[in-house]
């Protein structure tokens, strides 16, 4: 009897692991891997985007044979990335406005279209209020018309940019700099924003997934299965941004960790409208200990703890489990 | 390509912002040690052979592991594995069975005859009195180093208590022979049945330029129990040690009574029950956590049948008679008589009280201090007062164990070895062990411990065939892959994957990586996210 | 070929004998049939491979062509009025990603109110994004426009816009000369991009720029327009040359050499204001005309010495600025600067009221005399001005001036208020 071999040490969680094969490693892994976004960007110290935007653009340069074309709205990750005079990025990239990126896509996978270059792939991308609050008319427009594109937002559930304010995915309770931790609901209102996987589902187009810079296996299984399909397909990957969280460098793969695992975070896929698979969680926690490090949630914890905000933030997170049955 | 001014860049251009300023704390790869080689008797580098390991290279895994300890097929088996009990993973599931893929190592050497050679001839000369494990250990040591070695044994056979006080079933003996006969192949000289007597007169006589003695603790301890008839009386030990050198079996009757707590007490109890004891009766002062027998004998034993009398004390014996008295606990934990006394039959009493060291032929030796407890002094390189000449394994003051006495040897070796050379002892670092609150666990995919096959209790209780049988490659290769690596680097890419700056540089297999301090901002996502425990941040000189 | 033409269709076939690749499309009324012809002949395949994307806002459209621009493709599109300003943000950043894309305005009064008719309150107000802006006087102009347009922004890097007035142009049937095939690819080579999004040759495009160098880039875009002044009379030159027709380049004068007053205006007044011309020189009075063809780059040298012999000037505009006045006169008095040319601003056919003849002349006799208002707002209903005046100053909450005006008029409801 013969048994799988299976890495007990590092499973599929870890980036690499010495034991595998050349085929079944991240790209983050090797050291061929593009660093599409390279080094010398003036992101801040343990910047979950950063870390996102090279995990995708890579896989995605991995599955195209490099022959890629990056469309990028206006946010952190252009800011960082490209003040003049240098470019972190080693792919060609144009940014034009804060809410165009999805059309400025279209425009390039057009123009390759139209020369008969298909097999330039087009990749857009953006934040979260790039994404899913201005440049959300665009985007819709790129999904109903199918455009060959593959849109990934980095969700890092505010304006950071601009100094954190409040955007369509802003959590509820979450302090930004225009929903203050002041008056008699303190932090950003329940039952605002928007899940923008789920309306992006509902354009029927070919591909639509959840990721997060904490499950790099499952981040790059979907870029790279987005990247074999073609017409308009959307990755929502959460980001955890220390900044405008209010928690440490070093926490930023933690907190999207625990994103996922107190069941905030979904991590799914759908295809044609129906979703096709359920990322499980692995270890079920309370959204306190997510919650508990970051800053921007800090009121509802101490003295004067705002019990009732925890508890209805517990219940989105069961209703998620429930819904998107997240525990088997 | 015309590039308008300004608003269109060169690809990659930010290389030339060495991001590297903004730091305030660098991170560093640390090697630490693992719980697992701190709590080795022997100093094996545990975390070192599992990591070979689990790469399916075992010959490189077991060369890793006779760098200190030349018994792994019997360490495999007989050691209490301190290691396993240190192992981070038993907080997190169970610890790695970390023995079982020793023995499994160890075996792997036999059956493919792995040897090791030895070292360049340095034409200096050891005497090593004492063929058991200590001994042993310091002449394959010494001979690796390059030392001719002579070791002189009182015995008829070499292994000392690996041979004359581990039961067969715990240790066959052919996988004994083979590890003893590997070492003999390296050139090392062992006579038998010779004593001696005199080490400085031999060491002169023959030209030994050191000397390293480990001949045990052999006497039995005893007690007086006053027996009104001729009752049957016999010590462990010498039980034990008839197994192997008498043709015909020791003959102790249907009811079998020891008195004792250690493992030697257990290891005669159940050597009883194999030799046809219908009852195997421990007595013991204290209570069953102050034993001092290892809970995996315990259990065995227990098992296997063998019945224990906790707080127990033997009064007096007449014929086949036992009174015993019950004794309890102090406040000070200290076993007190009760007053309470009862009766029990059996045909033989063993007593496994313990043993002594014979010390006699080393009190005349200028400079050789015996202690109160009748062991030898040593100082911190095992050497004795006498210039050369090295004690270790029970004779000294430590725990008695196998592993224990194996580490000595290998102890003692290099010091000799230091010593031949004139050069001072190096001041040892106190060791950093990589604690499990080091760990980022996450990473590690639940796997339950793989447990070895075992004998049937009839087959057990009836033969000294082998109880535990060893695991086959493809569990040992299972078993190796649920070390932690605790503290250690073992190349998961994690650093060179979650870094946002791309700082870090990875050079390649088994070279492992290096940061790339132009542009590591001092996030220190590499050292939270790395699941060993291997980077360490470290503050920047302002 | 001379063709009986609708002016949109007539501009639809120019566009497509230019080739373009990537044609973004959003309604808006009056340059909606351009982009429905252009949809026509993209799906008849007598464009090759162009692809033509239905978009969803003129933001995007504008976008679109930024992307296919980027990425070395020939791009257009089309708007008018509010969507040129729901586009703004992006007018912007083609011109300042330097995409020589070309967009026709048909161009469009602005709300509120709303209003659908031609003015030129629309392409005003983009006056400053950074695009030359070409007006064109009739369809034929339009369509010879577009040809040179093309060119002249994939010369210099620079977007072009060309204004046609809406209804007026867009919808008007006349006589158009539209090329043949060969002589447009004569004119008019395929595109080559000098930055272009190629995977073999990376680059970054629209980075940020901050103090340090963001008026160099400013100046550098001002210099394109600088060049632009001396390419643009150049091609129309050339394009005489092969299309038999002059477009005119920056400015196209008319009976003004010896002409004491000259009438300055933009897009397709000009035709009505040279047949006053003429009948006026008729009646011995000695005016003329200069049409200004580029209103960014502004003409300044050129309309400076077309004017500098008058003895006054006249701007009839289309547009105007609330609590200055007329726009294009600004640019003609700064051409005109360190002069004392006496200078009338003639605000005419704002939201598509018609600018009939007889006001014309009226108002240019007037100016003639020197005895014009200034500026003088072409045939303005005073009496309604004063009523509403009066009321709005009696009673504070006086209701919605549009909906009074129209109620005064009597076209809603007819009731007094």
């Amino acid at each position: 009897m013969t048994q799988r071999v299976k890495f007990y040490q590092t499973g599929t969680f870890t980036v690499g692991n010495r034991l595998l094969d050349e085929e079944n490693r991240t790209v983050q892994a090797t050291v061929e891997r593009s660093n599409s976004l390279t080094s010398g960007h003036r992101a801040c110290q343990g910047c979950g985007e950063a870390l996102g935007a090279r995990y995708v653009v890579d896989v995605a340069m991995r599955e195209a044979n490099n022959n890629l074309v990056a469309v990028n709205a206006t946010g952190c990750l252009e800011v960082f990335s490209t003040p003049y005079p240098e470019s972190s990025w080693q792919v060609p990239w144009i940014h034009s406005l804060f809410g165009n990126a999805p059309a400025v896509a279209t425009g390039v996978a057009a123009a390759m279209r139209a020369k008969g270059r298909e097999d330039t792939r087009v990749l857009a991308q953006g934040g979260d209020g790039g994404t899913v609050d201005i440049g959300f008319g665009c985007l819709s427009g790129m999904f109903e018309r199918n455009d060959d594109i593959l849109y990934i937002c980095y969700d890092n559930e505010a304006y950071m940019n601009t100094g954190v304010q409040r955007s369509g995915r802003t959590p509820p309770a979450a302090r930004t700099a225009t929903t203050p931790a002041v008056g008699p609901t303190k932090g950003n209102a329940f039952g605002q924003g928007k899940n923008a996987a789920l309306i992006a589902m509902a354009h029927f187009i070919p591909y639509v997934a959840t990721a997060s810079v904490a499950d790099l296996h499952d981040l790059e299984a979907k870029v790279t299965k987005a990247m074999g399909m073609t017409g308009a397909r959307y990755i929502h990957v959460h980001v955890p941004c220390p900044l405008g969280w209010g928690s440490k460098p070093c926490d930023t793969i933690k907190l999207a960790r625990l994103a996922v695992e107190t069941g905030l975070f979904p991590l799914f896929e759908a295809e044609h409208g129906e979703i096709t698979e359920v990322t499980q969680i692995r270890r079920k926690v309370p959204v306190e200990e997510y919650l508990r490090p970051q800053r921007r949630f800090a009121h509802l914890f101490g003295k004067s703890a705002d019990t009732d905000a925890l508890a209805a933030i517990q219940q989105m997170a069961d209703r998620n489990i429930e819904k998107f049955g997240l525990s088997g | 390509m015309h590039k308008p001014f300004a608003i269109t860049l060169d690809v990659g251009s930010s290389l030339a912002n060495h991001t590297g300023s903004w730091r305030n704390e660098r991170p560093v790869y640390v090697d630490l040690l693992p719980p697992c080689n701190h709590a080795c008797p022997a100093g094996e580098n545990i975390q070192a052979w599992l990591y070979l390991s689990e790469e399916g290279d075992y010959e490189g895994a077991w060369r890793q592991l006779m760098a200190d300890n030349p018994f792994p097929a019997v360490e495999g088996r007989v050691c209490y594995h301190p290691c396993e009990n240190a192992c981070n993973r038993g907080q997190l599931d169970e610890a790695v069975n970390i023995h079982a893929v020793e023995r499994f190592l160890g075996d792997e050497a036999q059956k493919r005859g792995w040897k090791v050679e030895a070292g360049a001839p340095t034409g200096k000369h050891v005497l090593v009195v004492g063929a058991g494990p200590s001994g042993l250990s310091a002449a394959y040591h010494l001979r690796r180093l390059g030392h001719d070695v002579t070791v002189h044994d009182a015995g008829p056979m070499a292994g000392g208590m690996m041979r004359f006080g581990i039961p067969k079933y715990r240790l066959p003996r052919d996988i004994l022979d083979g590890e003893i006969a590997r070492i003999v192949d390296m050139g090392v000289t062992i006579e038998l049945n010779s004593k001696v007597s005199d080490i400085p007169a031999m060491m002169k006589e023959e030209g030994f330029d050191a000397a390293f003695v480990a001949v045990g603790a052999h006497l039995a301890k005893r007690t007086d129990i006053p027996a009104r008839e001729a009752s049957k009386i016999l010590d462990a030990i010498s039980v034990l040690r008839d197994m192997e050198t008498d043709e015909e079996p020791p003959l102790l009757g249907r009811r079998v009574v020891v008195y004792g707590g250690g493992n030697t007490a257990l290891d005669m109890a159940r050597t009883a029950k194999r030799l046809g004891a219908s009852e195997a009766l421990v007595v013991y002062r204290r209570t069953r956590e102050q034993m001092p027998a290892h809970d995996i004998e315990l259990e065995e034993a227990l098992d296997e049948g063998v019945i224990l009398h906790w707080l127990t004390t033997i009064k007096q014996i007449d014929g086949t008679t036992f009174t015993v008295e019950k004794m309890e606990v102090d406040e000070n934990g200290w076993p007190q008589p009760t007053g309470e006394f009862e009766t029990l039959e059996a045909d033989t009493l063993v007593l496994a009280l313990g043993q002594a060291v014979d010390t006699s032929f080393l009190k005349t030796i200028p400079g050789v201090k015996i202690t109160d407890d009748g062991v030898i002094d040593v100082d911190a390189t095992m050497m004795t007062g006498f210039p050369g000449l090295f004690a270790g394994g029970d004779m000294v003051p430590a725990e008695r164990t196998v592993t224990v006495a194996i580490g000595h040897g290998k102890k003692a070796a290099r010091n000799i070895d230091g010593w031949l050379r004139g050069e001072e002892p190096a001041p040892r670092a106190e060791p950093r062990v990589a604690g499990y609150e080091r760990l980022n666990t996450w990473y590690y995919t639940d796997a339950d411990k793989t447990v070895q096959p075992a004998l049937d209790l009839i087959r057990r209780q009836t033969t000294f065939d082998e109880i535990h049988g060893g695991l086959d490659e493809t569990n040992a290769l299972f078993e190796a892959r649920r070390c932690l690596s605790c503290g250690n680097c073992f190349e998961c890419d994690n650093c060179y994957g979650v870094c946002p700056d791309n700082a870090v540089i990875k050079l390649g297999p088994g070279k492992r990586f290096e940061f790339n301090y132009d542009f590591c901002k001092g996030c220190s996502l590499c050292a939270a996210e790395c699941p060993c425990g291997a980077i360490e941040m470290v503050p920047e000189r302002m | 070929m001379l063709k009986q033409i609708e002016g949109s269709q007539a501009v639809a076939e120019a566009i497509a004998l230019c080739r373009p690749e990537v044609i973004c499309a959003y309604p808006i009324t009056p340059q909606t049939h351009i982009v429905e012809n252009l949809s026509e002949l993209v799906r008849l395949g007598e464009i090759g491979n162009c692809q033509y994307i239905n978009v969803e806002s003129e933001f995007a459209a504008l976008s679109v062509a930024i992307g296919a621009s980027a990425a070395g493709a020939r791009a257009y599109t089309a708007t008018s009025s509010q969507g040129l300003l729901f586009m703004t943000e992006a007018v912007y950043n083609a011109a300042g990603l330097g995409l020589p894309i070309v967009m026709t305005i048909g161009n469009r009064a602005i709300g509120a109110p709303i209003n659908i008719w031609n003015d030129h309150s629309d392409s005003m107000a983009l006056r400053d994004a950074g695009w030359i802006q070409l007006h064109a006087e009739t369809n034929q102009d339009a369509v010879d426009l577009h040809i040179q347009a093309f060119r002249l922004a994939e010369q210099l890097s620079v977007p072009v816009m060309v204004c046609e007035d809406g209804f007026i142009l867009t919808h008007a049937y006349e006589r158009v000369d539209i090329p043949d095939k060969q002589q447009v690819d004569a004119f008019l080579p395929p595109f080559e991009p000098v930055q272009v999004l190629d995977p073999a040759a990376p680059v970054t495009m629209g980075a940020m720029v901050g103090p340090e160098a963001f008026a160099e880039v400013r100046y550098l875009a001002h210099h394109k327009h600088l060049q632009a002044v001396e390419v643009i009379p150049q091609l129309s030159a050339e394009f005489a040359d092969i299309f038999g027709r002059d477009t005119g380049g920056l400015i196209q004068p008319y009976r003004s050499e010896d002409a004491e007053t000259v009438i300055v205006a933009l897009g397709s007044v000009n035709g009505t204001i040279k047949d006053v011309i003429d009948e006026m020189r008729d009646d011995g009075i000695s005016v003329g005309a200069v049409k200004i063809v580029a209103f960014r780059p502004f003409p300044m040298l050129a309309l400076r010495s077309a004017l500098e012999n008058a003895k006054r000037v006249i701007v009839v505009e289309k547009a105007f600025a609330d609590g200055l006045g007329g726009i294009l006169v600004g640019s003609v008095r700064m051409a005109l600067r360190g002069l004392t040319t006496p200078i009338y601003t003639i605000i005419a056919g704002l939201g598509g009221r018609p600018i009939t003849k007889v006001s014309l002349h009226r108002a240019f006799g007037e100016a003639v005399a020197d005895e014009i208002d200034d500026p003088h707002f072409l045939d303005l209903d005073w009496a309604i001005i004063d009523h509403e005046l009066a009321r709005a100053k009696e009673k504070r909450r006086s209701g919605p001036i549009a909906e009074n005006i129209l109620r005064d008029l009597g076209l809603v409801g007819g009731k007094p208020v």
